[in-house]
């Protein structure tokens, strides 16, 4: 038995151990922001036990390490990375410096792993509930407050409803095919004729319970609640690595096993991706506050990566994993600057409260009017080019309808973030912020080259990205 | 080396006067632009000597590849031969002097705005030293675009003044049209030649003798087309009849734009175009009658308006455009020698006159219309001088330098026979008859008699400073010496040798050699014209001053047909202008306000509307959430069951 596969996950796990050990120990002031330097350390060992992982299938086929996975688990360890570090300050000023704070972080990330290396349901339920149980905590973590609590506890019912939906969605699979593995389901899918009817309810019950992991419509009618709630670094976390982790299970799932069904499910996705654009674009039009913006951002944006995946090819693969790699630093930049958002010590969330901004802060000013280009998807900033290649993709296939909406729904979306630049450019200025800290300055200038620059490098990424596609498409 | 210094030393000039002129003051600006231009004016003539007299080779300073596509090949490369090297030191000499002058011209201007203009005129410069340097037809297109451009910023200056942008837009719009028949012309030569290097060019001329090309449902000899597109061209730049009515506006500019842009230089450079282009024009010699015709038209017709313009910029601005004719004429019956002879002197003594006019007009506080003048002679005796010596050039009396290039410009129209060159003869005749009259009724009505400006003004009526009246002095000097220096040596019996291969005549063309063997009467009636001219209205207006006006209402008619410019503005307005407008506007308010704009506005308000409905279903509630969930689930599960 090749126990190796999992040496990162192995390692994560431990790590969190020992930092929860550390911390209980440590002396309380400086507990928090040490535990938190040593998760990042732990992330970066991590990743480069990923870098030097082997592939293969392990632990009876519950376990698979390959090209798709790495691509993922790589993205999940920085976006999680980034999660740390932009909670650093912001823990200091909500009086939330615990050091669970970062511990939880990791073992969320120790799930996500899970969940994109799974090939058995077994596996898959159980990343996704260490994910998801990491999550809740973290929502309510600020539990002094109101907001926190609330979108704590409705984080943690509803999505025990999901779990419950996905858990019956796995029984009624297992039920008629008779197992759990990936390998076992796909042969007993192998022909769709007969495939019987209950497997197929059982898969839109799965659907369902990772549809709202991912926040796509009609299972995302926590997200704006719980983003504006929740601690705003808990919510720049929540709007990347998870969704990466899901949106990548979401695709092995439907690819793996039930490539077979393409035909079947192609229509559920695509329905469910254009409801969730139309909606992300439009309902975020009425928004002021711009958390709640950004959730209904990251509705549509989930809606445009599910393009990829309705087109059901590798170069839709390729394209979701292109547009989840944009994503993360597009949305990880933008909340750094929503973090940044502080006057006298108390952070505001108001779009009006950015009103000239680009003549009090023209460096965060630059760094937002980027990250929001980038999210409309004009060129050549990185957003551009993860649609472009989602949009190619659906395109090749044939699916003009869907590129047409996904084309007509950014239009919309651009509306709403372009106005944030004109808040920001020609408003009267509003009172400056506080001065940005240096871990946030960092997110910012990193997530902000990242996608100012993608255009000039795109090749490695693109071959990765590729290479990770041909193991679900060969 | 010294002639790529000439060529960028006005571009560093400008480029530090745009960047640094509001740090660095007006003073900083126009001193570092003068620099320049003193040391690009050093250099340039130092390229003229040492290649015509020095015995320096001609060749291309080649800088850097600008384009390479496919079999299209371009390089910033200037070419060093007598006509870019005359060309070059006329013009950095001119520029600069243009430049102090306009120190002293400008000095009333409000502080904190001149370095625009030093940059301008200094951008200006160097556009054209690009026009008349360049190797390549792209080039050359890009000094040509590039004198425009600065053409059109320094006409619209003053641009607080609704006239002068007017005038702006105008210049600018009209040379869009010649521009577009250069373009095709350059599009043509590519596609004809396969490439627009000089040099390559007219190395395949002998081959493509019979090209032809089809256009307008005839098929025409390629030559005859590329001759009159870049004919067209020239026309723009250059106000030929037809394409002149920006020329006279464009003295909305200040005076010194006038005199450097609209006088000495960027007008020529259709006159240039033409010698440029001699090996590939001489081939074409429907395309050459043309430009004859055109040339002499314009000579008339200008002459003709000048004589009853009351703006005294307005009746130089005709006159540059009556002896920019002269100078087609020359080009069309081939003696292009003597069309960048007439260019050289005529830069002198134009920009003399303007200058002139600018000095009267300082003088006057800024009162141009010469019915409004009089009686100032005496208090500004050095303007008065040069004013003398200016017309006298520009009527061609001898010696002065305007003699000896009309002269030679008249003799070539005479003894190349042909109809058109007959034509161009005859008209330059009339058209020289008239110049000297119109010189002289400026001269006259603006220094002589009973002053009739108001006494304020009288009283403030003093000579321009010394920085103003110098460079008047040093184009007088050249009005006076580029005659009888250069004729010898641009036309006489070694004009080969001066030339070399810069301007290529075709075997059949003698014109050179027959211009000298024309009859006496040839030689002499130009002369004979012009000086009737002075004296005939020097009777009328000095003599009986009553006259003019008795005239003008006898002959009404004639005298309003003149005075409002052959009609030729508002003839281009009811043709033009107004059914552009019209359908412009017809476009702006239907086609865009309504049609383009209403519908994106239709779909922004539903797109609002859909927006605040889907918001409401967002209570905030968990129960509400669960149900939608659950709902979600049922309907994706009815749906894969019904697609199933």
């Amino acid at each position: 038995m090749n126990w190796q596969l999992a040496l990162p996950e192995i390692f994560l796990s431990c790590s969190a151990m020992a930092i929860l050990m550390y911390g209980v120990f440590a002396r309380p002031e400086r507990s928090f922001v040490m535990s938190s330097m040593l998760a990042v350390g732990a992330l970066l060992l991590t990743a480069m036990l990923v870098l030097s992982g082997t592939p293969g299938v392990g632990y009876n086929g519950l376990f698979t390490v390959d090209a798709y996975s790495h691509f993922a688990k790589l993205l999940i360890l920085v976006a999680v990375g980034l999660g740390v570090v932009m909670s650093l300050d912001y823990a200091e000023h909500a009086n939330m410096q615990r050091f669970e704070f970062p511990i939880l972080m990791l073992l969320a990330a120790v799930g996500m792993m899970l969940m994109v290396s799974a090939t058995s349901l077994m596996t898959l339920y159980l990343g996704l509930e260490l994910m998801s149980l990491s999550i809740y905590v973290l929502a309510a973590f600020a539990r002094d407050e109101r907001r926190s609590a609330e979108a704590g506890l409705k984080y943690f019912v509803l999505g025990a409803l999901a779990s419950g939906l996905l858990l019956y969605g796995v029984s009624l699979v297992y039920g008629f095919s008779g197992s759990m593995s990936f390998a076992e389901i796909g042969r007993a899918m192998a022909d769709p004729k007969t495939a019987s009817p209950g497997l197929t309810v059982g898969i839109v019950f799965i659907v369902a319970g990772l549809a709202f992991k991912v926040s796509a419509v009609p299972f995302h009618m926590w997200t704006p609640d719980v983003y504006e709630g929740a601690p705003t670094p808990v919510t720049a976390f929540m709007g990347t690595a998870p969704k990466v982790a899901a949106i990548v299970l979401l695709v092995r799932l439907l690819s793996d096993p039930f490539g077979a069904l393409l035909g079947q499910w192609q229509q559920l996705i695509v329905l469910v991706s254009i409801a969730s654009m139309a909606l992300g674009s439009l309902a975020a039009i009425g928004q002021r506050n711009i958390k709640r913006l950004m959730a209904y951002s990251s509705i549509g944006h989930m809606g445009y990566a599910l393009i990829g995946l309705a087109a059901g090819t590798g170069a839709g693969v390729r394209g979701v994993l292109i547009y989840m790699l944009t994503y993360v630093f597009m949305n990880a930049g933008t909340f750094a600057c929503i973090i940044a958002m502080r006057r006298q010590g108390r952070n505001v969330e108001g779009v009006s409260d950015l009103s000239g901004l680009g003549r009090t802060d023209p460096a965060m000013a630059l760094a937002i009017a980027i990250f929001m280009f980038s999210m409309a998807g004009i060129p050549p900033f990185s957003g551009f080019w993860g649609k472009y290649f989602i949009f190619t993709a659906a395109v090749q296939q044939g699916m003009w309808l869907l590129a047409v909406i996904g084309v007509l729904t950014s239009v919309i979306g651009a509306f709403y973030y372009i106005r944030i630049i004109k808040v920001m450019y020609f408003d009267e200025p509003a009172p400056a912020f506080d001065p940005r800290p240096a871990s946030l300055s960092f997110v910012v200038g990193a997530s902000g080259l990242f996608t100012t620059f993608f255009f000039l490098f795109p090749a490695p990424v693109v071959a990765a990205a590729e290479a990770a596609a041909k193991v679900l498409f060969r | 080396m010294l002639f790529a210094t000439a060529v960028f030393a006005p571009l560093l000039g400008s480029l530090v006067a745009l960047l640094f002129g509001k740090q660095i003051g007006d003073r900083a600006a126009q001193a570092v632009t003068i620099i320049c231009m003193i040391l690009a004016a050093i250099c340039g003539t130092s390229a003229f000597v040492s290649l015509v007299y020095g015995g320096g080779a001609p060749g291309v300073v080649t800088l850097a590849t600008w384009v390479s596509s496919g079999d299209f090949s371009v390089t910033w490369a200037l070419r060093y031969d007598t006509l870019s090297a005359v060309m070059v030191a006329m013009i950095t000499f001119i520029a600069t002097l243009i430049h102090i002058y306009s120190v002293g011209y400008m000095g009333h201007e409000p502080h904190g705005s001149v370095w625009r203009f030093f940059s301008y005129l200094s951008l200006f410069t160097f556009a054209m030293l690009m026009l008349v340097t360049a190797d390549n037809l792209l080039q050359l297109f890009f000094g040509w675009e590039g004198v425009g451009l600065a053409s059109y910023l320094l006409i619209g200056y003053w641009y607080h003044k609704p006239s002068a942008c007017a005038a702006a837009i105008k210049a600018f719009v009209v040379n869009r049209i010649g521009d577009l028949g250069f373009a095709l012309g350059i599009a043509l030569i590519f596609v004809v030649f396969g490439s627009i290097t000089f040099d390559a060019i007219f190395a395949g001329v002998s081959q493509h003798q019979n090209d032809s090309y089809s256009v307008l449902g005839g098929t025409f000899r390629a030559y005859e087309v590329i001759g009159v597109l870049l004919f067209i061209g020239a026309m723009g730049k250059s106000a030929q009849l037809g394409l002149h009515v920006w020329l006279p506006d464009a003295m909305e500019g200040p005076t010194p734009v006038s005199a450097l842009i609209h006088a000495a230089t960027m007008v020529t450079a259709g006159v240039f175009l033409m010698a440029r282009m001699s090996p590939v024009l001489e081939y074409a010699p429907h395309a050459m009658a043309f430009v004859t015709f055109v040339g002499a038209s314009t000579a008339l017709f200008a002459a003709t308006v000048g004589v009853v313009q009351n703006d005294i910029k307005r009746i130089i601005a005709y006159s540059t455009c009556s002896q920019l004719g002269y100078m087609f004429v020359a080009a069309g019956v081939g003696a292009y020698q003597a069309s960048v002879f007439h260019l050289l002197t005529h830069a002198f003594f134009k920009a003399l006159l303007f200058l002139g006019a600018g000095s009267v007009i300082h003088a006057m506080s800024d009162e141009q219309d010469i019915r409004k003048m009089g009686g100032i002679w005496k208090k500004i005796p050095l303007t008065y001088t040069m004013m003398w010596i200016g017309s006298l050039a520009l009527a061609g009396v001898f010696p002065f330098a305007g003699f000896f290039s009309k002269d030679a410009v008249l003799e070539a129209a005479f003894a190349s026979h042909g109809g058109f060159a007959q034509y161009g003869f005859w008209c330059g005749i009339l058209a020289a008859f008239l110049t000297a009259f119109y010189s002289w009724r400026l001269l006259i009505l603006t220094f002589h008699g009973a002053p009739r400006a108001d006494k304020h003004t009288m009283d403030h009526v003093h000579e321009s400073p010394l920085v103003m009246t110098v460079p008047l002095m040093l184009l007088a000097a050249g009005a006076v010496l580029t005659g009888f220096t250069f004729a010898p040596q641009l036309l006489g019996e070694h004009w080969q040798h001066f030339w070399g291969a810069a301007i290529h005549n075709g075997p059949n063309n003698h014109v050179m050699h027959d211009m000298h063997e024309v009859p006496g009467w040839v030689v002499a009636l130009p002369a004979v014209v012009g000086l009737s001219g002075i004296a005939l209205a020097y009777i009328i207006y000095m003599g009986m001053p009553a006259l003019p006006a008795q005239l003008a209402e006898r002959f009404g008619g004639v005298y309003r047909f003149l005075l409002n410019k052959w009609y030729f503005d508002e003839l281009y307005d009811r043709i033009f202008v107004r059914p552009t407008m019209a359908l412009a506007r017809g476009l702006w308010q239907v086609g865009d306000a309504t049609i383009i704009d209403g519908i994106p506005n239709g779909v922004a308000s539903l797109t609002a509307q859909g927006a605040g409905r889907v918001v409401k279903v967002q209570t905030g509630s968990i129960a509400h959430y669960a149900f939608a969930m659950l709902i979600g689930v049922v309907v994706l599960v009815s749906l894969y069951l019904i697609i199933r």
